[in-house]
């Protein structure tokens, strides 16, 4: 086991020697080891959510046309130091008549609910944490926590507006884990088994080549669970004044606000590792710690993908949320499941080409379907635009031909 | 099998041990000042106007019933899922039977019109 | 002591005092979050018999789905909120000495049963594989037709249960 090819599991090797020779025993052992990989783990990704926050905002700006942070330190590097110093220093208000327990123990959940997720994620072929036959399950489930513990902030803090916020937050969350759940199916069904590792390793070909409308539905679903744009009428300021974040001041709102975006980062790295192959690329077999290195490309591809499209879209109105979700992703996750079993079990596994041919065309004929439903449907009850007669303008030559038409 | 998931016991206690811990350094570093005007319920600015209740909307209600069910269904999918490699045509005539089942039970809830956000 | 048997006694001890504390606790919410953490005891338990499978739905389905109605269903009454008092009456000294009495009787009758004091085979590792669940689920002289009946039970439990909101809607209106 060379140090540079696989630096980890040697430095997992050696501590392990080292700490038997001290004549400590082995179930100890690997306690004491687990304890400290745990503890890395989390100081790790808490510590990397102040370089994600400073990425976002770097990136935002430019997508909005301006520089974003730039004075504290190059590039504006240091912001999410100086932040993070302000935000420890900032007074704890407690309003009257919260519930202490619940309204403490909320953001310490969320935190906690999104830093579970690492546990189960293959870094590299010999670099992972823990390998229960159920990851993706475990996955689901924990976001479940994540529900409680905006409940928890919700009714906690003795605010009509909070307990408004979290419920419709919880709705939210709640409506789309199903298609969610329901398309996780497919890449279960393809490599025979509900755990991380084995998915990335049945991955010689991405999963994202078999099942793309899978992919785009899961990708959304992910991008609706986190609460971000254009999911996030939760935390608009013009309709809920942040939600159920209201009474939380000082580092217990700057918990909320890590695990809003280590909840990003963490639903790219599950997307990478389930849909495009996690830790393979060429050249892994060698030298594992390539697979360290290509699933941090891929995240950070995915990731950036997450972020262009919360600079870009605007929001939906909660009823658009609902309606998208129940009456156009569910019964089109069901429909993709059903289709892709029909045509996997019909196709010997050994016919590759032909296999992914059929796939990718039965996966294009669902999704032009879809599409043509969506458009008659839309023909049949359009939107009702409101137009009143076209006001006195300083300056009509700038009107576009678009709205000359429906104001008229 | 037991250490993995006394891996995931250990992480799960650590990560909420973390961002406990953080709290509490905050909380020594942070002042203490509080009084009346600036510990009273936040409502845009004005006093609030009454107890701190809200008229529940039974459609939230019924969101979560149909997650429920939904969510019962699919968990019932997964060990079918798992073993997909290793059924016939049969194994997948259940699955179409099973979830034109409870696609019924959508488009029933669809035009009854329990899934409009009223 | 093991180190499984430690993680047990724990396991049930918060199971058992959430339970109490769900029972006794002064507001309805409190006690749908006490309730939140038995069911969360339970799967540490399933966990601790290797049954991952069972573990994680029972977080996804218990904690995910069915703690979420229930508090949906206690915050639509009116006084979710509200400190409704203490939750004992005077009847709860005879209730303390009678459940101990039978407490006390179904110990001694079952210390005399041997299959208590047998350790069962644990199981080994292909037969933990939630694929053999499937295969069972889907073989035709296994459960392939309790399967499809569980869904028109779903059907029938989704069916019931928005008839009986929608009217409730109706009712409001």
């Amino acid at each position: 086991m060379n140090f540079i090819y696989d630096p980890v599991p040697w430095v997992i090797n050696w501590l392990t020697q080292l700490l038997l020779s001290w004549g400590l025993s082995e179930n100890f052992v690997t306690t004491l080891l687990y304890l400290i990989g745990a503890v890395l783990i989390c100081l790790g990704a808490m510590l990397f959510t102040t370089m994600l926050i400073w990425a976002e905002r770097k990136i935002g700006g430019r997508f909005q046309d301006r520089l974003g942070p730039n004075r504290v330190g190059p590039w504006g590097i240091f912001q999410s130091i100086a932040d993070m110093l302000k935000i420890f220093t900032k007074e704890y208000i407690n309003p009257v008549g919260i519930d202490k327990i619940p309204f403490n123990l909320a953001p310490v959940l969320a935190v906690a609910a999104v830093l579970a997720v690492w546990a189960v994620i293959p870094f590299s072929q010999t670099v992972f944490g823990s390998n229960i036959n159920v990851g993706i399950l475990y996955i689901i489930a924990i976001g479940g926590l994540g529900e409680m513990a905006i409940i928890l902030a919700g009714f906690g803090s003795n605010n009509k507006y909070a307990l408004l916020g979290a419920f419709r937050a919880v709705a939210q969350l709640i409506s789309y884990e199903v298609p969610m759940v329901i398309v996780l199916l497919i890449p279960v069904m393809f490599s025979g088994s509900m755990g991380l590792n084995e998915i990335v390793q049945a991955q010689t070909i991405p999963f994202i080549v078999y099942a793309p409308v899978a992919c785009i539905i899961f990708f959304i679903c992910s991008i609706a669970e986190n609460g971000r744009a254009p999911f996030d009428l939760l935390e608009a300021d013009s309709e809920l004044v942040a939600g159920y974040n209201i009474e939380y001041s000082g580092l217990k709102f700057g918990m909320f606000f890590v695990a809003d975006f280590l909840h990003a980062f963490t639903s790219a790295i599950v997307f990478t590792t389930i849909f495009l192959g996690g830790w393979q690329g060429p050249g892994v077999e060698q030298i594992p710690v390539l697979g360290g290195a290509y699933m941090l490309i891929k995240t950070l591809l995915v990731y950036f993908l997450m972020l262009a499209i919360r600079f870009t879209v605007p929001r939906f109105r909660i009823d658009q949320m609902m309606a998208l979700n129940w009456k156009i992703l569910t019964p089109l996750a069901l429909v993709t499941v059903v289709v892709t079993a029909l045509v996997d079990k019909a196709i010997p596994h050994e016919m590759t080409v032909i296999r992914i041919g059929a796939l990718l065309v039965v996966n294009l004929i669902i999704w032009l379907l879809a599409d043509r439903m969506i458009t008659i449907y839309r023909k049949r009850n359009p939107v009702q635009v409101v137009t009143g007669k076209l006001r006195p303008l300083a300056r009509p030559e700038f009107l576009s031909v678009a709205e000359k038409e429906t104001a008229q | 099998m037991l250490n993995e998931w006394l891996y995931l016991g250990i992480f799960l206690i650590i990560a909420l041990a973390i961002p406990a811990a953080a709290l509490l350094i905050a909380g020594m570093l942070s002042p203490k000042k509080p009084n009346p005007i600036k510990d009273s319920t936040y409502e845009c600015g004005m006093e609030t106007v009454g107890v701190s209740w809200v008229q529940f909307k039974v459609q939230y209600y019924i969101y979560g019933l149909i997650f429920l069910v939904f969510d019962v269904e699919i968990v019932l999918l997964y060990p079918w899922a798992v073993a997909y490699n290793k059924v016939a045509l049969f194994g997948v005539i259940e699955l179409i039977l099973f979830v034109a089942i409870l696609a019924s039970g959508l488009l029933y809830a669809w035009r009854k019109g329990a899934l409009e956000w009223v | 002591m093991t180190g499984m048997q430690l993680i047990f006694l724990i396991a049930a001890a918060v199971v058992v005092s959430s339970a109490f504390m769900s029972v006794t606790s002064r507001r309805m919410i409190h006690a749908a979050l006490w309730f939140v953490l038995a069911l969360l005891g339970v799967a540490v338990i399933y966990a601790l018999l290797e049954v991952s499978f069972f573990a994680v739905v029972q977080v996804l389905v218990y904690v995910g789905a069915i703690a979420i109605l229930i508090i949906f269903a206690t915050m639509l009454t009116r006084r979710a909120l509200e400190d409704h008092g203490k939750q004992f009456n005077r009847a709860t000294l005879m209730t303390l000495v009678i459940v101990s009495v039978i407490f006390a009787g179904l110990v001694f009758s079952l210390r005399s049963w041997p299959q208590l004091q047998s350790m069962t085979a644990p199981l080994s590792a292909d037969q933990l594989d939630v694929g053999v669940l499937g295969l069972a689920l889907t073989a035709p002289d296994g459960f392939a037709l309790p399967f499809e009946v569980t869904s028109i039970l779903l059907l029938a439990a989704l069916i019931g249960s928005i008839y009986v909101a929608y009217e409730r809607k109706e009712k409001k209106k």
